[in-house]
């Protein structure tokens, strides 16, 4: 598969190419508003790691690696 | 009329709640589901309005149960007026679930709430443009500043009085609009739907699983359902993504353009103040010390501070027992009244300063922001073991009492999640439990290893509780893991009043429990232990006390009134004087002592004191002093041995009881682990609350009140042959894991709405504390320990 949000570090943008799985993960990623076309910047990791913190909308989120697997991403 | 407040969580919707309703407000369940249901009453302009304070929710789909129950109460029980709340900071995603409200084709209110955050923010909200765009009026709120509530009721009010409905469409694109209209056509045939036909559409091409499962009851429902997985097909190639998604998206896009035409972002991408706390608190390096220390402060907090209020309280539940049982006649009413009722639910009272306080603290976790933090930083370590980042703090808070940890369990949104750390926080060792550890290790562990048995004891319930989450995970709660995915809410410093309503809240649905539950079991607990009435004693004790007055009284009349020349006491004034002066100060030292403690300097410098008050006593009279001393002595042997009597007597009586009984009963199954009839009978009474053991034991032992701190019943345990040090760290053990409080149950049931999880946590406990204790013992006795 191609990069995914969970590729990105701290500091980086991407933008939302593609949501992929389906089910009560990928419909709440979409229902925050990761939908093609959003900008999303990784703000940090948590001290462990995982998950990791991102802004996007104007709002800050938490999600998991395995969860920002599942967003495809291009360049910003 | 009745209103409903819908909107995302930390829109500041409860707030807003709060400020409608005030003090006039009520919390239960939906029916058949643990999503909590608030509502209140609120008068405006003559016209008393009902307020429903629906669950914040990010969406409307099948997936969450706060989201079908938002979205069944509007369709089923058709509130008057929708009011949105939404947070003006954040419009965009807030818009997102205010565009799905308006499909549902209600009278709909926006309350751009926290409109003071957005101005700072640099954001410029046109309420006209948006209000044109969505077809329905806008109000600006502050919330936590009380300000607008009047202009959002008017609006409120007004739209109710006029407005039947809205006539609301998102495009959704050609392809999706064809099918829709397909749908909406063939759905004109059905007769009394009560979904708004588009809505419908719309959710049976999202595959929303509760929506068709329910159409599907309609008739000539069948070949529609039919059609919809042709339509989705078809859909999913021209579209080359899963329908729902498509349509999510679609319905972003739209938000998007109404927000890009109603918002100007001044001053975009500054970083906020909340971003700079968020730098430092979830920092990588510092957040875990951070979190750490924060939980420690609010551990020590509720521990240490609760302790004073919760020391009155259990002082003034004890002198009202006590003023009870003076002004009552003696007799089984009495004995209820005291021992069952004010010792059983005053027992359970006594923790309410904790309660508070304990609630008190998560409020302000909770609303200042921090709450979603700890989970971030904490996620990883608790999905090890297939828990949630938020579950850290109820364990955390089961160290304490596992009463308020079962309550903070309702931070957990998904029921997975928080079923799992419910039933395993029973398992982290409580503070009702030390002073039985206390006991049996000063009895039988030296004391240089004393630190290290506790210590093993609570390592033993962490560890079966990471064990028990694991199998819980895997076998009994097994599905989707809840996502992670949550928003970070901006740090805020949080208002008074909602702390104090959050917190008032908990800490009455716990007064309410103990006056119900609590009440009923220690009744039927006082009752086993306390009947039969009519037990065959091994001697008539009544004859025993007899004849210890009578002996008492030949010895002073021997030893003390014959050789003063005299009849009674009382015929000796100074003598009477003096016992009456000795006594006092005994009792007044004897009191100061207590208070000292273990304060050994302290003691010494009161013993002294004491000394020196005697000598005075003694300088007085210095050839009668003997003679009272000898009086008091013999005062003192006569009192020790009719207590001594008593307790006898209390202990036969509760051997012959129902509990002494089920005590001699279950011995054959409890023997396997090292336990006798005895300690049956202590474990069965602890079931109330595991403190009772020490008390029940006190009372086996025939020692009359008893505490932890008592000499005289580790002498006893230690003089009791059967006892080894296997069997004390076997039932220690067992103590640990078995069953539940009383209290504890109490809250299961009413957390998770039924008495079958409330049992399953007693009998997984009781289970899981017997195979524990098993294998301690029988590999312990095999190894000669």
């Amino acid at each position: 598969m191609s990069k995914t949000l969970s590729h990105l570090k701290p500091g980086e943008s991407g933008i939302v190419k593609k949501v992929h799985g389906c089910g009560a993960i990928t419909r709440r990623i979409v229902d925050m508003g990761v939908i093609a076309g959003t900008r999303i910047d990784v703000k940090k990791f948590a001290p462990l790691g995982d998950p990791i913190e991102v802004k996007l909308k104007g709002f800050n989120m938490s999600l998991r690696k395995t969860e920002a697997d599942l967003i495809e991403i291009e360049p910003a | 009329m009745t209103v409903a407040l819908a909107g995302n969580p930390n829109s500041g919707k409860t707030t807003i709640f709060n400020n409608l309703t005030g003090a006039r407000q009520h919390v239960g369940n939906y029916p058949g589901v643990t999503v909590e249901r608030r509502e209140g009453s609120c008068r405006y302009q003559g016209k008393n309005l009902m307020i429903v304070d629906l669950p914040g929710t990010y969406s409307l789909t099948a997936y969450a149960l706060d989201e079908v129950v938002a979205r069944n109460f509007i369709i089923e029980e058709k509130p008057d007026i929708l009011v949105n709340i939404l947070d003006a900071s954040n419009l965009e995603r807030n818009l997102y679930l205010a565009v799905q409200l308006l499909e549902l084709e209600r009278p709909l209110v926006l309350a751009l709430n926290m409109a003071d955050m957005a101005v700072k923010a640099g954001l410029k909200i046109d309420d006209q443009v948006l209000g044109a765009k969505l077809g329905c009026p806008v109000v600006r709120t502050v919330g936590n500043k009380q300000q607008g509530m009047e202009d959002l009721l008017n609006a409120a009010v007004n739209l109710g009085e006029k407005a039947t409905g809205s006539a609301f469409a998102v495009d959704y694109g050609p392809e999706i609009e064809q099918a829709i209209a397909k749908l909406v056509d063939s759905l004109a045939a059905i007769q009394g739907l009560k979904y708004p036909k588009r809505w419908l559409a719309v959710k049976l091409l999202e595959n929303d699983r509760n929506v068709t499962e329910s159409f599907s009851a309609y008739e000539g429902s069948q070949a529609i359902i039919a059609n919809v997985e042709a339509l989705r097909s078809e859909l999913t190639q021209t579209m080359q993504q899963e329908t729902e998604l498509a349509i999510a998206g679609s319905r972003y896009a739209f938000v998007a353009s109404v927000y890009n035409s109603a918002v100007v972002a001044e001053r975009a991408g500054a970083a906020s103040t909340s971003d700079k706390i968020d730098a430092i608190l979830t920092n990588r390096i510092l957040g875990l010390p951070i979190f750490f220390g924060l939980m420690w402060l609010l551990f020590n907090t509720v521990f240490e501070l609760g302790t004073y209020p919760q020391e009155w309280l259990e002082t003034a539940i004890g002198a009202f027992g006590d003023w009870v049982g003076n002004t009552m006649p003696e007799g089984d009413l009495r004995s209820l009244i005291v021992d069952g009722i004010i010792g059983g639910v005053g027992g359970v009272l006594s923790f309410f300063p904790l309660i508070l306080l304990l609630f008190l603290g998560i409020a302000i976790l909770e609303d200042s922001g921090y709450m979603a933090r700890a989970a971030f930083v904490m996620d990883r370590v608790m999905r090890a073991v297939g828990l949630h980042g938020k579950s850290f703090i109820p364990l955390l808070i089961g160290f304490g009492c596992t009463v308020p940890a079962v309550m903070g369990t309702r931070t957990l949104e998904n029921k997975n999640d928080r079923m799992v750390t419910l039933l395993v926080v029973q398992l982290m060792s409580c503070g009702a439990r030390l002073p039985v550890y206390t006991l049996f290790i000063a009895a039988f562990f030296p004391t240089e290893s004393a630190g290290t048995v506790l210590f093993s004891i609570y390592l033993l319930g962490i560890i079966l509780a990471i064990t028990m989450a694991y199998i819980f995970r895997k076998f009994l709660f097994k599905g989707e893991a809840e996502p992670f995915v949550m928003e970070l809410p901006p740090y805020h410093v949080p208002t008074l009043r909602s702390i104090f309503m959050h917190m008032w809240e908990r800490g009455y649905l716990y007064l309410k429990k103990a006056g119900t539950i609590i009440l009923a079991v220690s009744i039927l607990v006082w009752f086993l232990t306390n009947y039969p009435a009519e037990v065959e004693y091994s001697k008539d004790f009544a004859q025993a006390a007899v004849q210890v007055e009578t002996a008492f009284e030949g010895h002073v009349s021997e030893d003390i009134l014959a050789p003063l020349g005299i009849e009674k006491l009382e015929d000796n004034e100074a003598l009477t004087a003096m016992i009456a002066d000795i006594k006092a100060v005994e009792e007044e030292y004897g009191a100061k002592a207590e208070e000292a403690g273990e304060d050994e300097a302290l003691l010494a410098t009161i013993d002294s004191e004491k000394e020196a008050k005697l000598q005075e006593i003694e300088a007085g009279g210095a050839e009668l002093y003997p003679v009272a001393q000898q009086y008091l002595e013999l005062e003192t042997a006569k009192d020790d041995e009719l207590a001594a009597l008593q307790s006898e007597e209390a202990g036969e009586k509760l051997a012959g009881s129902y509990a002494g009984q089920f005590g001699h009963f279950i011995e054959p199954a409890i023997r396997p682990l090292g336990f006798d009839w005895k300690i049956g009978v202590g474990l069965f009474a602890a079931f109330t609350a595991k403190e009772v053991l020490v008390s029940t034991l006190g009372t086996i032992y025939s020692l009359g009140e008893t505490d932890e701190t008592s000499v005289a019943l580790k002498d006893a345990i230690m003089a009791d042959p059967h006892f080894t040090p296997l069997i004390a760290y076997s039932l220690m053990a067992f103590v640990l894991l078995y069953a539940p409080c009383l209290a504890v149950l109490a809250v299961v049931k009413r957390e998770t709405n039924s008495w079958k999880w409330a049992i399953f946590s007693s009998i997984y406990g009781t289970t899981l504390a017997y195979i524990v204790s098993f294998a301690i013992y029988q590999i312990g006795t095999l190894l000669g320990y």
